[in-house]
């Protein structure tokens, strides 16, 4: 079981509001997976200029992270630099 | 601190840098070095005006010049459909990238190029450029943020509404994004504050200050292949962004990278390739281009100037207890200031259980903002250090002691979501507090000012590739530019592997079409992860060289162990076989499976977020309110220096590009939105009679993602310093000044309140 | 119109070369002869990335016309190492890493020999005020005027 954390923007329009989401998913993929069936549209949301903090480490490759039981995920905006 | 010391033999150690002979004798080919034979000259015809519709442009006097070759106009571009679309690393608009890089329709700020012109001779393609005739309908234009954000101001985009309000506005605004971050419950937490500090803080736009001028060469063959040299943080970004521009495919546009002459985040986009492809393509001929430092500042990006608003509450004994920042930033012509990461790291040095912050993307009429290192972070930390100065004042608290009880650590909820991982905020808190500069008596109108920063440091797409020479010296090959040092860096690290000389280790970048993918030197991810592909292909390599080892010795390759760049029976082994070199292998590589060649194409995650905090002494003038910076010294956690001296160049660096921003530069417009200073006389950035020397304090708090701990530590300082000069300024002249730059007219006016 | 035909010498080599009245001897350096260490950061003097000596004083190529320096002397960077031996200056700027991107650097080596030759134990004040004029973005001037101090004391013991 994985735990989701929202910004409220972002849960207000893609989560109708939920922020706090419980996902069983052992995989990145299939949390979002998961996301989308339940809300559809979360995954094209996730596609673009998103990226994904599991237990505090941000990747800009989320899709083949592996969860494990307790992990917490955050979507963030994609960060640049200068 | 959790880390087990390990003995580096390279890691750590000052070597030359390996490109540094040509950079020292004038040797090194920069962006506006190149030619070709055959090459004509580009120059670009730019807007006079702030906000102007085009309604034509007659370019027929200027192509029929004598000696012009092509002139091109918006006409000759792709007209690209607006929609956000996933780009290297994050969502571009490549629409607006072309608009920006020449005028459809409109002219949004003065400088906007509007057509280019080709000829043999710049006299002549300067001439060409006066007989195009462009017809103009002049618009009302806005410059001040706040004015933009105006119902009734003068609308940049007919077609842009504000992202991120429900529901969807009925009306275009210049506001192109609302973001809100939110973290706990902000005016639960105010209601048990007993201390609230509640300020507006303005910031000005700030050049990157690069002082290589953007410089490219462009030569498009009869079959369509096209081939770049020009200045830039990436190749492959400007390989991407040309090819989308013109529709080229990738596999027909090769971008080879010149040395870079500074960046800062300012080459992180294009603005003279497209055009200098395009004059190629309708000439025939290679095409150079070189912007004026006037053209640098008109028309390429500086960072967005800001206006806060800050409110940080609580207790008595000091414990924060709910903050929120509203911020708005100037995104220049076209959408994308750094609001989003202004509102992300505005507090992330700190453990504050109730935040919120809202941002405003806006758009003016003033060139299009460009990534400055950390982009966003500075303005923001400028408020709420300054803002925390003056709570520690209030509290009768030292400023450092504040910042050590509220510190973030690992396991403090960000504002943003998640948890810190590990980090060194706290340790550069204790270094600051134990080093003699925080404990020198000051004399009379002189203060001590401090401040934090916070980046987040990102990790993202590289490659490099390895290769073993026959003689057993190695290359490197990355597709990162070089703009401080970082060759040095990846040799270390390949060597430190490899357990060979750095002098042994040649590292090269490589152009779009000889090295794999790499996202562009940016966001300080080239040491960690360009660092990790160069790690990963060395031990790529050391795999090969014991397999190699195994084969000569008829064993199994577990039953070689590499150390120090020679190969050893492993342990327990009843040991005839004698030891081999790398060398060794090497030179019989041709009967053991044919060259020895490492490579590594990843995808990093796990960039090490940073934090630095700063000490600035400054004496004021009270008769002309000039500040002198009397001594700084910049403390940060770096997770783990490879080449020690560019880290702390870096540090100084930035520290030094803060100091600029804090105190002297801005943009000055006049009455018709014509920038008034585009040049580095009316523009001060810091000289070396400014500034003291700048020490530094590496603190190393090893970052758990990279092998060798690296955490990025580019950014980081330059986020500190507008707020450490703003609050020396306030604690020597008692007088503080929330709206940058604190310029000697400004100072003395406060003054005289 | 015609063109001028400048005799000079530069690094200690004889030359001549045409140019227009209105080149500057930067652009006579970087376009004709080919001498591209010598940078244009800003064209108006204000950054010292063209810094070279004409008869042994200090100036901005880009403010210089370059029919002015017939007869003249000329050293430009690609003169200050002798041979493949580096200059004092060269070879400490490489040692303290007193570079970054390197684009400043060449205006700002000759900009340093010319005061260290004049004074071979400047103070870092006489340093800092001595090179005000060359921009540098990326190092904050630290590592330079502890460069050129470390030359100027290499070279005292030579």
């Amino acid at each position: 079981m994985a735990t989701v954390l929202l910004q409220p923007e972002f849960a207000r329009r893609h989560t109708g509001g939920e922020r706090i989401i419980e996902v069983e998913a052992t995989t990145c993929q299939a949390l979002i997976e998961l996301l989308d069936e339940r809300h559809p549209g979360f995954a094209d949301a996730i596609a673009k200029g998103v990226v994904v903090a599991i237990d505090g480490q941000l990747y800009p490759d989320p899709l083949l992270q592996a969860l494990k039981a307790g992990s917490e995920v955050c979507f963030l905006p994609a960060l640049e630099g200068g | 601190m959790g880390n087990e010391e390990r003995q580096f033999k390279w890691v750590g150690t000052r070597q030359v840098r390996p490109d540094g002979v040509e950079k020292v004798t004038g040797q090194a080919n920069y962006g506006a070095d190149f030619t070709l034979p055959g090459m004509i000259t580009g120059r670009v015809l730019r807007s006079p005006h702030a906000h102007a519709r085009i309604r034509s442009i007659d370019t027929s006097a200027a192509s029929a010049l004598k000696g012009v070759r092509a002139v091109v106009t918006a006409d000759d571009f792709p007209n690209l459909p607006s929609e956000v679309v996933a780009g290297g690393e994050s969502p571009v608009n490549y629409r607006y990238i072309s608009c920006n890089a020449i005028a459809r329709d409109k002219v949004l700020y003065e400088g906007h190029a509007v057509a280019a012109v080709a000829a043999s001779d710049p006299a002549v393609a300067e001439a060409a450029l006066k007989l195009i005739q462009v017809e103009y309908e002049l618009l009302p234009h806005v410059i001040d943020v706040r004015e933009a954000m105006r119902e009734d101001a003068p609308l940049l985009h007919e077609d842009l509404f504000t992202e991120g309000v429900d529901p969807k506005p009925a009306r275009p605004s210049n506001i192109a994004k609302r973001t809100e971050f939110l973290l706990g419950d902000p005016a639960a937490g105010f209601a048990e504050c007993e201390v609230i500090i509640e300020r507006s803080y303005t910031t000005q736009p700030v050049h990157q200050g690069y002082i290589e001028p953007h410089a490219c060469v462009a030569s498009v063959a009869a079959d369509g292949m096209t081939t770049v040299w020009s200045s830039s943080q990436g190749q492959f970004m400007v390989r991407e962004f040309c090819a989308k521009l013109l529709k080229i495919a990738d596999s027909d546009l090769r971008v080879i990278p010149a040395e870079i002459g500074g960046g800062f985040g300012g080459k992180t986009t294009v603005y003279l390739e497209p055009l200098a492809i395009a004059l190629s393509r309708k000439s025939g001929k290679p095409v150079k281009m070189v912007m004026s430092r006037e053209e640098v500042f008109k028309a390429s990006g500086p960072t967005s100037g800001g206006v806060l608003h800050v409110k940080i509450g609580a207790r008595r004994d000091g414990t924060l207890l709910a903050g929120e920042c509203e911020l708005a930033y100037q995104a220049g012509a076209f959408p994308g200031s750094p609001a989003i990461p202004g509102c992300m790291t505005a507090f992330a040095c700190y453990d504050i259980p109730n935040a919120k912050t809202v941002g405003f993307d806006v758009v003016s009429n003033r060139p299009k903002c460009a990534a400055y290192r950390a982009p966003g972070a500075p303005m923001a930390a400028f408020a709420v250090e300054s803002a925390l100065d003056e709570l520690a004042l209030k509290l009768g608290m030292d400023p450092i002691e504040l910042r050590l009880k509220n510190a973030a650590k690992e396991g403090t909820r960000a504002l943003y979501g998640p948890k810190m991982p590990i980090i060194g905020f706290v340790e550069t808190l204790e270094a600051a507090r134990a080093h003699p500069h925080y404990n020198t008596p000051l004399k009379a109108n002189q203060g001590r000012g401090i401040a934090s920063g916070f980046w987040f440091n990102i990790g993202g797409q590289s490659s490099a590739a390895l290769h073993i020479n026959e003689d057993g010296t190695a290359e490197v090959v990355t597709g990162n530019p070089d703009i401080g040092g970082s060759r040095a860096s990846m040799a270390i690290m390949a060597a430190e592997v490899l357990g060979i000389d750095y002098a042994k280790v040649k590292p090269l970048i490589g152009d779009t079409a000889s090295v794999g993918y790499s996202f562009l030197t940016g966001g300080s991810r080239v040491t960690f992860a360009t660092g990790k592909a160069v790690v990963e292909a060395a031990n790529d390599v050391v795999q090969q060289l014991r397999a190699r080892a195994a084969k000569i010795w008829k064993c199994e390759v577990e039953e070689v162990i590499w150390k120090d760049g020679v190969a050893h029976p492993a342990q327990g082994q009843t040991d005839t076989r004698t030891q081999l070199s790398l060398a060794e292998i090497a030179a019989s590589a041709a009967r053991t499976g044919g060259p020895i060649s490492g490579k590594a194409s990843l995808n990093a995650g796990g960039a090490g977020p940073g934090f630095g905090t700063h000490l600035c002494d400054v004496e004021v003038d009270p008769e002309t309110g000039r500040v002198e910076v009397l001594r700084y010294t910049v403390i940060q956690d770096v997770g783990r220096a490879i080449h020690p001296s560019y880290v702390e160049g870096q540090m100084q660096g930035g520290a030094a590009q803060g100091i600029g921003w804090a105190l002297n530069e801005e943009y000055v417009y006049d009455e018709q939105g014509r920038l008034q200073n585009p040049g580095f006389l009316d523009y001060r950035m810091p000289v070396a009679s400014d500034l003291p020397m700048i020490d530094t304090v590496m603190v190393e708090v090893p970052n758990p993602a990279h092998p060798f701990g690296v955490r990025g530590v580019g950014e980081v300082p330059i986020v500190p310093p507008l707020a450490a000069v703003a609050n020396a300024v306030a604690r020597a002249s008692g007088v503080r000044v929330n709206d940058l730059p604190i310029s000697p007219p400004r100072l003395l006016a406060a003054l005289m309140k | 119109m015609s063109k001028h035909h400048i005799s000079t010498t530069i690094n200690g080599e004889p030359v001549e070369f045409l140019c227009d009245t209105a080149q500057t001897l930067l652009d006579v350096l970087r376009d004709e002869l080919g001498l591209t260490g010598s940078k244009e950061g800003c064209g108006s003097g204000d950054c010292g990335a063209c810094s070279v000596r004409v008869e042994g004083r200090l100036v901005c190529a880009c403010l210089v016309l370059a029919a002015e320096v017939d007869g003249c002397e000329v050293e430009t960077i690609e003169g200050v190492a002798q041979g493949n031996v580096l200059h004092p200056l060269q070879q400490v700027f490489l040692d303290e890493a007193a570079l970054q991107c390197g684009i400043c650097t060449p205006g700002i080596i000759v900009a340093a020999k010319a005061l260290l030759e004049k004074n071979l134990d400047p103070t870092e004040e006489e340093i800092r005020f001595w090179l005000a004029g060359n921009l540098c973005r990326c190092t904050g001037y630290d590592k330079i005027v502890r460069a050129v101090q470390k030359a100027a004391s290499v070279m005292r013991s030579a």
